[in-house]
Parts: C-alpha cells; sequence; structure tokens
C-alpha cells in the first residue's frame, strides 16, 4: 500500500487522479445525454423512460453514490492542485503572455470546474429533488417539469444559465479530455488519432446536444 | 532605434524589487539583447550606479546560463532562441520591453534579473546520470541504437536546463526539464539499466523543490529555446507510472 500513496500524493500521481476521475465523469456524460436527447423525440417516451429507472431505484442508488464519489476526489484533488500551484508561482510576470502561449480553456480549468459545480448543485436541487418526489408520488409528468416549469426552461434565466454553465463543461472538456490522455502517456501513441476524434465528440458534440435542448425548450418551445 | 526598459531591480534574496524604467538610445537592430543591456549598464556604471544584473555565458544558445522574461514571454518573443540569441531587430523603435527574472518559487531572486536554479541542480543530481563505466568513445555501432530512439534521444538531449520552461508555465512545473532528461537516458541501452529509480527520484525530488503539477498547457514547448517537445513530459508519466507499479 505504501507504493500506492506515495504515488497519489506524487505531481504525477495527482494528475492521474485527475484524469481517471474526469474521464469517468465523462461517461456519465453519454448516459445523461442520451437520456435528455428523448426530450427532443416524444414526450411520452421520456416520461416512461424516466418513470422507469424510478424502478431501478437501488441500481441507481448505486450508480450515484459512484458518481458523487468521483466528483469528490475530482474535486478535492482538483483544488488540491490550483493550490499548489499558486504556492509554486506567487508572483506571475507583470505582463502576462496570455493565450501566446497556451490556450484560454487550459488556463481556467479551475473557474470553468467551480462553475460546473455551482451548476450541478443548482441542477440536483432543483431538477432531481423535483423528480424524487414526483418518483414518490406516482406523478410522472416529467416532461413538463423539465420543459414548461419555472424550475425547468419555463424559466428563461434558468435557461440562460444552463447554457452558460454547458460553454464552461465545453471548455474544461477542450483541454481536460486530451489533457487526459497526455497525462496517461498516450497522446504519442498509435492511438492519436481516435484520442483526437473522441476529444471533439466530447468537448464540441456532447455539450452542443446538452445547449441544442436549452435552447430549443427554452427560446421556441415555449413560445 | 530607441527602446524604454521596465527592468526588475533587486538588490537580494531577502529584499522586495521593483520596476525602474530605463531609456536606451542609439540601439542597432543588430545588437543582440544582452549587448544592449551591456550598453546601457556601462553608461549606468559611468553614472555611479549599479549596474543590472543578469546571467550570461556563452552567448551563442548552448550553456542554458542566460533567460529573463520580456514582456511576459521568456527569452523574448522569438521562438526556438535563448535571451543571448535575440537580437534588437525583433523589436521596433519606441517599444516598451518588460524585462523580469523567471518567477518561480522554487528560483528565487538572487539580484535583478538573476535567479538561483540550485533546484534543477538537485534534481539532475538525484538521477541524471548514468552510474555505469562507459569507457572511451566506442567503436561506431558496437551498440545497435535504432536510428529512431537515437534521433528522439538527441532531440531530448539538446536541453540545456536554462528553466524557462519553469518561467513559462503558470503552475511553475519543471516537467519539460525532467520530461527531457528522463527521456534522453530511457532511450538509450545506457541509461535503461537505472531508468526506473531515475523516474522516481527526479521526480520526487522536482516535487520537494517546490515546482508546480503540470496541467498539460503546453505554455514550456512554445517557450523552450530547444523546441524540446511534451511527448518528452508524456514519456516521463509512463517511466514514472512503469517505474511507481513495480
Ligand atoms: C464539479 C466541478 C468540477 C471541478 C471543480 C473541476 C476541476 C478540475 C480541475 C481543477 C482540473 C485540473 C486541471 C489542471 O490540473 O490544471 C480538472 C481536470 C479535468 N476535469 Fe474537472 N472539474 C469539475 C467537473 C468535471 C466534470 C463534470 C468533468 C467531466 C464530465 C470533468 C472532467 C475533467 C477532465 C477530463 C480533466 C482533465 C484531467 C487531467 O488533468 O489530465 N471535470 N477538473
Ligand atoms: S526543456 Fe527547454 S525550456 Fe526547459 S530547461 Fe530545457 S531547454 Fe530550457
Ligand atoms: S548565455 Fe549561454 S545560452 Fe545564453
Amino acid at each position: 500500500m505504501a507504493w500506492f500513496f506515495k504515488f497519489i500524493n506524487s505531481s504525477i500521481g495527482k494528475k492521474f487522479i485527475m484524469a481517471l476521475t474526469g474521464l469517468l465523469l465523462s461517461l456519465f456524460l453519454i448516459i445523461h445525454l442520451g437520456n435528455n436527447l428523448l426530450l427532443l423525440v416524444d414526450e411520452d417516451i421520456f416520461n416512461s423512460l424516466v418513470g422507469g429507472l424510478g424502478g431501478l431505484k437501488p441500481l441507481v442508488r448505486v450508480i450515484e453514490v459512484l458518481l458523487a464519489i468521483l466528483f469528490m476526489i475530482h474535486i478535492i484533488n482538483g483544488i488540491r492542485l490550483t493550490i499548489q500551484n499558486k504556492k509554486s508561482s506567487p508572483q506571475g510576470n507583470k505582463v502576462n503572455s496570455g493565450t501566446e502561449t497556451a490556450s484560454i480553456s487550459s488556463q481556467t480549468m479551475a473557474i470553468s470546474g467551480i462553475t460546473i459545480l455551482a451548476f450541478l448543485i443548482f441542477h440536483l436541487r432543483t431538477i432531481w429533488v423535483k423528480f424524487q418526489e414526483m418518483h414518490a408520488s406516482q406523478d410522472h409528468e416529467f416532461f413538463n417539469v423539465v420543459a414548461e416549469s419555472n424550475i425547468g426552461f419555463g424559466n428563461i434565466w434558468i435557461t440562460i444559465f444552463y447554457i452558460i454553465a454547458l460553454i464552461l463543461l465545453s471548455m474544461h472538456l477542450k483541454h481536460g479530455f486530451q489533457s487526459a490522455f497526455q497525462t496517461f502517456g498516450l497522446s504519442d501513441s498509435r492511438y492519436k488519432t481516435i484520442i483526437n476524434c473522441i476529444a471533439v465528440f466530447f468537448w464540441f458534440v456532447i455539450p452542443g446536444l446538452f445547449i441544442t435542448i436549452a435552447i430549443y425548450f427554452g427560446f421556441f418551445f415555449n413560445n | 532605434m530607441k527602446v524604454t526598459l521596465q527592468v526588475w531591480r533587486q538588490k537580494n534574496r531577502t529584499t522586495t524589487g521593483d520596476f525602474v524604467s530605463y531609456d536606451v538610445e542609439n540601439v542597432s537592430g543588430d545588437m543582440s539583447f544582452f549587448e544592449m543591456l551591456d550598453m546601457l549598464n556601462n553608461s549606468l556604471i559611468s553614472e555611479g550606479e549599479d549596474p543590472i544584473s543578469f546571467d550570461h555565458d556563452c552567448r551563442e544558445g548552448i550553456c542554458g546560463t542566460c533567460g529573463v522574461s520580456i514582456n511576459g514571454r521568456a527569452h523574448g518573443p522569438l521562438k526556438g532562441v535563448t535571451t543571448c540569441q535575440l537580437h534588437m531587430r525583433s523589436f521596433s523603435d519606441g517599444d516598451v520591453l518588460v524585462v523580469e527574472p523567471w518567477r518561480a518559487s522554487a528560483f528565487p531572486v538572487i539580484r535583478d534579473l538573476v535567479v538561483d536554479r540550485t533546484s534543477f541542480d538537485k534534481i539532475m543530481e538525484a538521477g541524471g546520470y548514468v552510474s555505469i563505466k562507459t569507457g572511451g568513445t566506442p567503436d561506431a555501432n558496437a551498440i545497435p541504437i535504432p536510428k529512431f530512439d537515437a534521433e528522439e534521444a538527441m532531440d531530448s538531449a539538446s536541453c540545456i536546463g536554462c528553466g524557462a520552461c519553469v518561467a513559462s508555465c503558470k503552475n511553475s512545473s519543471a516537467m519539460l526539464f525532467v520530461g527531457a532528461k528522463v527521456s534522453q537516458f530511457a532511450l538509450l541501452p545506457q541509461g535503461k539499466v537505472e531508468r526506473k529509480e531515475r523516474a522516481l527520484n527526479m521526480v520526487a525530488t522536482m516535487d520537494d523543490e517546490g515546482f508546480g503539477n503540470c496541467s498539460n498547457t503546453g505554455a514550456c514547448e512554445v517557450e523552450c529555446p530547444k523546441e524540446i517537445s511534451i511527448i518528452n513530459i508524456a514519456r516521463l508519466n509512463r517511466e514514472f507510472f512503469k517505474a511507481s507499479f513495480n
């Protein structure tokens, strides 16, 4: 076990934990997007799928707990990294090289991460809590809550907040996804081209489709 | 041409420094950046003031002694050159140039633009060598080494240890330097023998010396005067994993 603690407390080990938890969290996005795209397909299918998940409670709970643990590790480790890095670099240059040497998304991982966290807390406290209550009371009008209610896209401010958070998620993944493979030491491997294609899927296609859902319901469906 | 310099002046390790502005006239585009500083220092000396301290040795881009940030860019704006190889033709008449030492807690400022890079020496002492007897120059091809590996190792070995990678990194990470040093040995048969201890010890020393954690922003490879690629960081990560897991 000693080697394990030594590893995860080293600079490279901490990066490894960041990359591993980040990629596992990204996998959740695929499932969540798949579920949400049904909103655009058909109201009844969406309602019955979400209703069905209510029946799979034990399994869903296990996944939720796993996700929560991944988030905690990712966030705590991320905060630890950010604090240590600030300490190593207490005085910046008077003139900042800005984006001449590094992309904006790579320099704002903590800011984009914290925005995602704020979004996540808000999202869970509104939609997730509401859905739990609905499962308990056998009310299966999930679609209406998302599409029309004022804790969903019926509220223009919530729609705007969702879109901003998703843009920041896209930035987080634009840097994070390829960075994770650099951390694993696979960025110069023969899988490079495949990794780059999958990266586009994660930072562009996935957030893009989420944003499409938000725009459709926020600006068109309710008007 | 004429340039205005805002130079970081700091008496010693313990005092805090500040920027001082100097107008330098009659600058020729064919002067190197340091010749321009030499000219300024001559006039400071003749006025009875302290000259600006800066590190330099070979002045031909091979020793790794020099290095300042100019307008936030390590070794100045030109790609693939050290500060000593930067010429004033890279700037224009009337430019204001902010000249700063490398900024990193692992590189404390000793005076003006001079920083203490002992932390790099300590990393090298932790594993930047081979401890086998290599004898005299061996016959060519006595040890067969694939062409590709030899080229890669040479690319990594071209790191001159200047510290620009640390200075350009928002986290002051030394991963490009350590990546280059670990790679140069890991790719060659003589270096493979001690590859595990080397990766573990050099990374541990790097962490102890207070360098930050790499965020893979890639700023280091943009600023490195020897254009060392961040592929070396990926390779360092692999070497470190292999060494940690068994
Ligand atoms: C909940 C709030 C979040 C916070 C506070 C956060 C924070 C961070 C931080 C600070 C880093 C390290 C960047 C660096 O070393 O410079 C990072 C990396 C990363 N994050 Fe997040 N993050 C969050 C959510 C997410 C989510 C939801 C995902 C995926 C869906 C994700 C995926 C990644 C990936 C793939 C990396 C790159 C791993 C690497 O460093 O190589 N993050 N995050
Ligand atoms: S990797 Fe490049 S920037 Fe870093 S010390 Fe070596 S030569 Fe200098
Ligand atoms: S003085 Fe030797 S590299 Fe610049």
